[in-house]
């Protein structure tokens, strides 16, 4: 690993096509016109991609990865999702890519809270394939097993603990059967064997899942503790000031002299040693 | 003196002399509320137009999600407001019209009782009041249900998974308050019509039943109900764009909820009544 770290993607780039492409993009802060939490990003996320973004809190995690989703429209630079700049595709098309590409929040996930957790994770299969509760019940019985949340199918969202939460939103997020999944720090609130859960788990949708009938997942976890995803990852990378870093695979991590990337393997900001989890 | 967040600083006696800069303090006050003024409404009309784009946009898009919410409104709005709808339109019927009906009859005028009858409760007391009843109990609590799942990021999550928080939050709102609204002031005007004639019987007046209603028959005209359609259906749109207005316009903090509400409920009272004094037009007019 080089000393100074590339701002630049193609030593790392996936085996996959192009899914997510940014060329020189500014990405705004909180979506805000006015000012940018990150500048000039060349990056290219390609299909089978395990990625994972550290940062410190504040860095532009949440604001990159809403980018990457859709929600935001970057304020300078080309954004590419499944090869189409995002630019020029009309609303309908853009909406077609965005389902393509599922995000889970941080911090509880941004639920429903009125809805049961049965019926968050069937919002999406009935307002965009016209299901019946009935006809998305399948589907979303599925998703609930394989996330151990069907004992609180009923629960009413709100009323739920912060891990399972989180789970939720992971649910919610596969309904649709996404090809890329952006998950904002999800080991963020959720305790030791919950950590372990996520990280099994995100395991078998990255190498094909049976709900996904066994297609890969491409995946971009961004995180503030690295060492969860240290024997995970395949590609790592770590916002810094205003800036995008790329790091480079697995071995890249512990080669590296970049005082961020030790920072965010320290042991202040995890529980236990690379791996460990 | 803080009024509204802006300081007038009053002179502090009679005799003393007002300084131009006390002068210059009322016409910035006055420039900036209007300029507020204006902004608000900038803003009403831009979220009435996006949500009238959505629903001609998306007016048969993800009927199964959407309908549903759409009952669950008009129950909200409607149904559940049957009981204090049918207590305010007894003491309503019993309190104006029966009193109205007595004494109309005392100066030998009971012939136009019916017109009376149509005048304030059709056209006026009915669709005004069944307003302000879904403003109090639905409206108020449209703010603070989407200002909190504003905080929370609700909204965020509806656009991830690219659900139109216009469409899914908003659009069942107007449309049920519209109906609710319209249903409810039908039901005011049905009990308040019979319980205000139930309190002249009582009082012995010598005005049959059979002719009552007849007299009621004759002086409606299809104009009041197509206008009463109209009115209380734009009563509800009202209602609910300025709520949902003022719920989901920015992110909203605990301590913002009470002013958002305030705001929600004086907007909405006063677009009402401009609406109102539209259709008291349109009836001169006709």
């Amino acid at each position: 690993m080089n000393e100074t770290l590339s701002p630049h993607p193609t030593r790392v780039a996936g085996v996959g096509g192009p899914v997510i492409e940014l060329l020189n993009v500014s990405v705004a802060a909180g979506g805000r016109p006015d000012s940018a939490a990150l500048e000039g990003i060349h990056w290219r996320v390609s299909a089978g991609d395990y990625w994972v973004v550290g940062g410190l809190p504040g860095s532009g995690k949440s604001d990159l990865l809403a980018t990457l989703a859709g929600l935001y429209r970057p304020l300078s630079g080309t954004l590419k999702l499944f090869g189409s700049d995002v630019g020029a595709l009309s609303e309908d098309d853009f909406m077609a890519a965005r389902l393509r590409i599922g995000l889970v929040f941080e911090g509880g996930g941004r639920l429903f809270n009125q809805l049961a957790v049965a019926e968050n994770v069937a919002l999406p299969l009935r307002y965009h394939r016209g299901q019946t509760a009935v006809e998305a019940g399948e589907r979303v019985k599925a998703i609930l097993d394989a996330t151990g949340l069907t004992p609180w199918a009923a629960s009413t969202a709100g009323r739920i603990n912060l891990a399972r939460r989180q789970r939720v939103a992971l649910a919610r997020a596969l309904a649709m059967s996404p090809e890329v999944l952006l998950l904002d720090n999800p080991l963020g609130g959720p305790g030791l064997p919950e950590a372990r859960w996520w990280r099994d788990f995100l395991a078998q949708l990255a190498s094909g899942h049976e709900l996904l009938r066994g297609r890969p997942l491409t995946l971009v976890i961004a995180c503030h503790d690295l060492r969860p995803w240290a024997d995970q990852g395949k590609q790592f990378a770590l916002l810094k000031q205003k800036r995008w870093l790329a790091v480079g695979g697995r071995a890249d991590l512990t080669c590296g002299h970049e005082p961020l990337l030790h920072e965010l393997l320290a042991t202040e900001f995890g529980v236990g040693q690379p791996g460990g989890y | 003196m803080e009024t509204g967040g802006v300081t007038t600083n009053f002179p502090k006696s009679e005799g003393e002399p007002v300084s131009p800069s006390w002068w210059l303090r009322q016409l910035d006050a006055i420039g900036r509320n209007i300029l507020h003024f204006v902004h608000t409404v900038e803003g009403l009309v831009a979220f009435a137009l996006i949500t009238l784009g959505v629903a001609l946009t998306k007016f048969n898009a993800s009927t199964r999600v959407i309908h549903p919410l759409v009952r669950a409104q008009i129950y909200r709005a409607g149904l559940r407001l049957l009981p204090m709808t049918s207590f305010l339109a007894c003491a309503l019927g019993l309190v104006i019209i029966g009193q109205m009906v007595a004494l109309l009859t005392r100066v030998g005028a009971q012939n136009f009782a019916g017109t009376v009858m149509v005048t304030v409760v059709v056209r006026e007391l009915g669709p005004l009041a069944a307003a302000l009843l879904v403003l109090a109990r639905a409206g108020a609590a449209y703010v603070i249900e989407l200002g909190a799942a504003r905080a929370l990021g609700e909204v965020e999550a509806l656009e991830a998974l690219c659900i139109d928080p216009i469409h899914y939050l908003v659009l069942p709102r107007v449309v049920g308050l519209a109906l609710a609204i319209f249903s409810l002031t039908v039901y005011f005007i049905l009990v308040t019509l019979v319980s205000g004639y139930l309190f002249a019987f009582v009082q012995d007046v010598p005005l049959l039943p059979g002719d009552y209603f007849k007299q009621l028959a004759v002086a409606l005209t299809w104009e009041d109900f197509a206008l009463l359609a109209f009115k209380t259906c734009g009563f509800g749109i009202v209602i609910a764009v300025v709520t949902c207005y003022q719920g989901l316009a920015q992110p909203l903090q605990i301590e913002d909820v009470s002013g958002a509400t305030t705001r929600a409920v004086v907007q909405s009272v006063v677009a009402c009544v401009l609406l109102d004094v539209l259709f008291i037009v349109v009836y001169l007019v006709m």
